[in-house]
């Protein structure tokens, strides 16, 4: 059977899907990490994700454009940049929202005012065209692994995705404040008890969680081919798609959310084309109806 | 007087009676028609926000639904509009009855999931396979209905059945039994209140609402596209516009809606990215300074809002 040429066919298309998948799969870690690391510290949806990340793209475009940087050069700039200015966003707008009633649920809705305005002042200031940052910028031609040929582009945007991962397992893992972090993570009251500064290890979450988003940006031209001041909102539904299907809430799940979601998207781009954009809507149902805590959570549900 | 019948005298009656008269004055139907129809939308968030305490973030799912089963029923079976106004109503519940077991899910969770099945539902009904059916991308056309005084007037009667809705969910024990269930669940299984059972009647009657709504909708601009009946600004512009002047109030969303979405159509239409920009900057203000509406301003003073 294997020998006859359509057999080959499929076997390799499925092959290419299930490493391009892959690789895909983890720049979709990359997008979601940031939001779910800050889902999970302060319990609040942060819905400009997909705005800070749109930030992020045109803050690499611009230094490309105008002082030629590699967007690797951007990336560490952009994180730096985007972790500071958290600083002043959290205070003003954190411990504020955390006093009402029903935070969780207020949280939704005040950021999107936010990703409004991040919009609405993109609009003003870039135009509604669509840009792109060339694919030379980063790299120059395929790159074969495991006898399949990919953009060299997608492998540097894949391998940035993981050091980015491990960063945050050193950050969380290895690290005093990351301790405190995963302290506030279980349970913030009794943080709170045990003398935290829970609104420093917050803030300190909130920048990194931002700096990440931005980082995931200075890769979109590469991984979403085009950068508008109107993708956030796409980009921000993906994003909750791939941490739900991790677990809400716990950062690295979010690598076998952006694999999973990268595999199975480029399976069904491949062989159901046109319902491909139907399959992270139906998944993220799936999963939150058969295990609402995602595939690695702990039980978390409440009533 | 008892209240139920002071707030329909104060509220129902002047709102519903300024809303007909209109028309005659004032030559801009179509903005008419829309105040109708985010009346009605920010009622609807309000009955599942406001009384349960459920962010219902795919709400515009129920819309279209609604404004799809009315076309359906029009292009296929040549229904008369009244009777596919029905079927819109029905296919909105129907919808929000599969989706009950979202109610397993709490806080957030509940809303993404909400939203991922009206986006859902928007990609079957927009899709290029099923055009033969839903027309697909190209969106539907029923100009053989097309009657824009008619489809007005059935908007308001929706309306008005509505408020009145919401009058009794404000002066009854159900309602009272729903914000007692969107305080504390637990407590309010405990004193007695079947739960479940008061969650998913208000749920429906909240996607009764918003598919009537979507049915009139279809009706009154009778050429659209999926993309249209299905846009995520209906959700949105409910939800603020409830906050805005506050849950669980007859009150409240109706001031909402006539403040907000009169600035929207002042300064949106001309300048919309600075209209971004301010109402980005209200709701957030709204959500920091203000988390409980316009009239927590006068209940704050023990004024009774209706």
């Amino acid at each position: 059977m294997l020998s006859s040429p359509l057999a080959t066919e499929i076997v390799n298309g499925l092959f290419f899907s299930l490493v391009g998948g892959l690789i895909y799969g983890l720049y979709f870690s990359l997008i979601g990490l940031g939001l779910n690391l800050i889902f999970g510290v302060m319990r609040i949806v942060n819905l400009a994700h997909g705005d800070f990340l749109m930030l992020g793209a045109f803050a690499a475009y611009f230094a490309f454009e105008f002082l030629s940087a590699s967007p690797i050069v951007s990336a560490l700039f952009v994180f730096a940049l985007f972790a500071l200015l958290a600083f002043p966003l959290y205070y003003a707008l954190v411990p504020r929202l955390l006093t009402a009633r029903d935070p969780e649920m207020l949280s939704i809705i005040l950021f999107f005012g936010l990703s409004q305005v991040i919009q609405a002042l993109a609009t003003i200031s870039f135009g509604t065209s669509e840009h792109s940052i060339p694919g030379r910028a980063l790299a120059v031609g395929p790159m074969a692994i495991l006898g399949q040929s990919f953009p060299k582009t997608w492998v540097i945007s894949a391998g940035v995705s993981a050091v980015a991962v491990v960063g945050i397992y050193l950050y969380l893992y290895r690290t005093r404040i990351g301790y405190l972090t995963r302290a506030v993570m279980v349970h913030r009251e009794e943080a709170v008890s045990t003398g935290i500064d829970v609104h420093r290890v917050s803030a300190i979450a909130f920048g990194i969680g931002l700096g990440l988003a931005a980082v995931a940006g200075v890769f979109a031209p590469f991984m979403l081919n085009v950068i508008t001041p109107a993708m956030g909102v796409d980009v921000t539904i993906t994003s909750f798609t791939v941490i739900v299907i991790g677990s809400l809430g716990n950062p690295l799940g979010t690598v076998l959310g952006g694999i999973l979601y990268g595999v199975s998207y480029m399976v069904m781009q491949r062989y159901l084309s046109s319902w491909a954009n139907l399959l992270p809507y139906l998944v993220l149902i799936a999963v939150l109806l058969v295990r609402p805590s995602g595939l690695l959570g702990r039980q978390v549900r409440r009533a | 007087m008892p209240r139920l019948l002071r707030h329909v005298l104060a509220v129902l009656v002047p709102v519903i009676a300024v809303l007909a008269a209109l028309p005659a004055v004032y030559s801009n139907h179509l903005l008419l028609f829309n105040f109708v129809v985010f009346m009605g939308l920010a009622q609807g968030v309000n009955v599942i926000y406001g009384f349960t305490g459920y962010l219902p973030f795919g709400y515009v799912g129920f819309f279209g639904t609604g404004a799809y089963g009315f076309s359906l029923m029009v292009m296929h079976l040549h229904a008369p509009p009244l009777a596919a106004l029905a079927v819109a109503g029905a296919a909105a519940m129907m919808l929000g009855l599969l989706l009950t077991p979202l109610f397993r899910l709490s806080g957030a969770y509940f809303s993404i999931a909400n939203l991922a099945a009206a986006l859902a539902v928007l990609q079957v009904v927009s899709n290029p396979a099923l055009e033969p059916i839903t027309g697909g991308p190209y969106g539907v056309s029923l100009s053989g209905v097309y009657a824009p005084d008619f489809a007005y007037a059935t908007a308001l009667a929706i309306l008005a059945a509505t408020l009145l809705l919401v009058i009794y969910l404000r002066n009854s024990r159900f309602g009272l039994a729903l914000q007692a269930i969107r305080e504390d669940a637990i407590s309010a299984a405990m004193a007695g209140i079947d739960v479940v059972r008061a969650r998913i009647i208000a749920w429906l009657l909240s996607a009764l609402i918003a598919g009537l709504m979507g049915g009139v909708f279809a009706w009154y601009v009778s050429v659209f596209y999926a993309d249209t009946a299905f846009q995520g600004e209906f959700t949105i512009f409910a939800i603020v516009f409830a906050l805005f002047g506050g849950t669980a109030t007859v009150l409240g969303p109706i001031l909402g809606v006539v403040i907000l979405y009169g600035i929207y159509n002042t300064i949106g239409i001309t300048a919309p990215q600075y209209f971004q920009l301010i109402y980005g900057c209200l709701i957030m203000g709204l959500v920091l300074f203000l988390p409980n509406g316009l009239t927590s301003l006068l209940r704050r003073r023990g004024i009774d809002v209706p």
